[in-house]
């Protein structure tokens, strides 16, 4: 079932014929809701589609659409990238952007409706992993009669999307595109998710996840203050704000924000609560966490050889979350399989937010890369 | 047919390689070989460049092409996975290059290795006039600078491939202006005439 409500996001409904989407912890989840976004049109040859994946808070909205009002005008998470003559070129590819499983930007998800009690679900919704979200966009991608992606493309959780697209359906895929991501978390990155989580429960109004139409925004915007220090770097934080006060000559000598950092963070945090929902956060950090390619997902890696899709992965020399020695250890396993990957580390001081950011470089890669497997794509596979 | 543009080493390089080979090229620079191998023959080709403005103008142009230190690696490659291995004008810039070739000749079958003969009689002469250390046009830098860590003649390199128990399949001198297109093949008295020599090498 879709439904669309307007211009640019569509909504696509599946298993409310009681078996749903199972899950990887065994339970089923049903009806899901995906929403999605597409720029472009579909080829005669049906040989033109990108899937983007977008990161851990992202949606739908990848880009505007062209000539349109209100949101579906508005600019997208990644503006820069997408559009009519980018790097991912709208007029040469069709696009769709779905958001993800677990996510409240349209998709079903903690604060959806629990269709056996009627309240949302709270902490009664199952717990996913990054393949069960895979598995629900194959879902989407079937129904939109797509039988082959000329990539996959994303960075930090849509780049592990990405990497699980190639070992959940290989055969659908001809190249992937992981940017500032990892073949598993660190000890380091899961640290700073759990950091968040907990600020989240920690805040009295989370009430285990029971918090009706009054959430958890201190825990909430707390959790975000972290995440957003992952992001930035030592270098982007010293030249945006350095030691700067915030619209003082002197220390307040009490704790209000004395700090232009201070208050950046206040207001990221702020920002964050009201368009996110803090279940969600606890769902999907603990889906990246749980995202391991490394022994079994290593030899899954090194399986693909027989799939033939070319990857291009790319790391930001200043990303501290997920350093270029994760994607180096990536195409080292994919070297080992034989796979056709290409590599660069883009110097860049903005840290892991860097993919996000416009950057010739990878405007000028990605570009060049689609328009290599899209011409020399077809033939590859015909010898 | 593109305009073949390419120095003249690379061009007798690529007359050595089989249409619709797996190559690696390490040290690929800009891309231009690998360019030349994939339209032109049909070769599946990879490169490994360690400048990152160099890697990314490969991917732009939609070569695959890994940007690392080859020394380092190389060796994630399976065994016998590329028909033939590039190191065209590198072999004087690595810190072990036995190691490294005994690894490249267990993930290609074939290694193809072009550098400056040092034994030039420009070089020699240089040497024994002015008992400076020797510069040409090939080899432009003062000792104190220089990234050609190696001082390696033809006559050394056959010996050393005997010493790392290889074969040399086929060798070319060749004279030529360095990165130009124009060239010649020596014929004779190749160690004294030779700017670069190129050999052909497998495991034996």
């Amino acid at each position: 079932m879709t439904r669309v409500q307007d211009q640019g996001r569509r909504y696509f409904t599946f298993g409310d014929d009681g078996q749903g989407l199972k899950l990887d912890n065994g339970s089923h989840l049903g009806p899901v809701t995906l929403a999605y976004e597409t720029y472009g049109q579909l080829n005669g040859a049906g040989d033109n589609t990108i899937l983007i994946l977008h990161a851990f808070s992202g949606d739908a909205h990848v880009a505007s659409h062209p000539g349109q009002e209100g949101e579906a005008g508005a600019p997208g998470w990644w503006e820069t990238m997408v559009g009519p003559g980018k790097a991912i070129d709208t007029d040469r590819y069709f696009v769709i952007c779905s958001n993800i499983l677990g996510s409240c930007m349209g998709s079903t998800g903690p604060s959806s409706e629990n269709p056996r009690t009627g309240a949302p679900y709270g902490l009664d919704f199952p717990m996913l992993t990054i393949a069960d979200m895979v598995r629900a966009q194959k879902v989407l991608i079937d129904h939109l009669q797509i039988s082959r992606l000329l990539t996959v493309i994303g960075g930090s959780v849509g780049g592990m999307q990405a990497l699980q697209w190639c070992i959940s359906y290989p055969e659908m895929v001809c190249s992937a595109i992981p940017l500032a991501t990892t073949m598993r978390h660190s000890a380091l990155a899961i640290a700073f998710n759990e950091i968040a989580r907990q600020a989240i429960m920690a805040d009295p109004k989370w009430n285990q996840g029971r918090y009706g139409s009054t959430p958890p925004e201190l825990g909430l915007s707390v959790a975000r203050m972290i995440g957003h220090v992952t992001y930035l770097s030592d270098e982007a934080m010293r030249r945006k704000f350095g030691r700067r006060l915030q619209e003082r000559s002197d220390f307040s000598f009490n704790f209000e924000s004395d700090f232009e950092v201070e208050s950046y963070l206040h207001h990221q945090g702020a920002k964050f609560v009201r368009r996110f929902d803090a279940n969600s956060v606890l769902y999907i950090t603990k889906a990246a966490d749980y995202f391991d390619l490394t022994g079994n997902g290593e030899a899954a890696m090194s399986g693909l050889a027989e799939a033939d899709i070319r990857f291009l992965v790319i790391s930001f020399s200043s990303d501290w979350l997920y350093p270029t020695y994760q994607s180096k250890e990536l195409v080292r396993a994919l070297k080992r399989g034989g796979m056709d990957v290409s590599f660069c580390e883009i110097k860049a001081d903005c840290g892991h937010d860097a993919f996000l950011i416009e950057n010739e470089r990878l405007q000028e890669m990605v570009s060049g890369f689609l328009n290599g497997v899209m011409t020399n794509g077809g033939d590859s596979h015909a010898l | 047919m593109v305009e073949i543009r390419m120095r003249f080493d690379l061009q007798v390089i690529s007359s050595w390689i089989e249409p619709h080979s797996r190559v690696l090229d390490l040290g690929c620079g800009h891309g231009d070989l690998l360019y030349y191998l994939q339209t032109e023959k049909g070769v599946k080709g990879i490169g490994i460049e360690s400048d990152e403005k160099k890697a990314a103008s490969c991917i732009s142009r939609g070569l695959s092409v890994l940007q690392e230190n080859f020394n380092e690696e190389v060796l994630d490659y399976p065994a016998n996975h590329f028909d033939y291995i590039i190191l065209s004008q590198t072999l004087q810039q690595v810190y072990k290059p036995d190691e490294l070739l005994r690894s490249l000749l267990t993930i290609g079958s074939k290694v193809i290795v072009s550098f400056p003969n040092f034994s030039h009689w420009k070089i020699r002469a240089q040497l024994f006039f002015t008992g400076l250390a020797p510069k040409s046009d090939h080899l432009p830098y003062e000792w104190y600078n220089s990234p050609n860590i190696r001082v390696v003649t033809m006559k050394d390199f056959r010996t050393f491939i005997a010493t790392i128990g290889a074969e040399i399949m086929q060798e070319v001198a060749i004279n030529n202006h360095h990165h130009e297109e124009k060239g010649n093949i020596v014929r004779f008295l190749t160690d004294c005439r030779a700017t670069y020599g190129i050999f052909l090498i497998t495991a034996k």
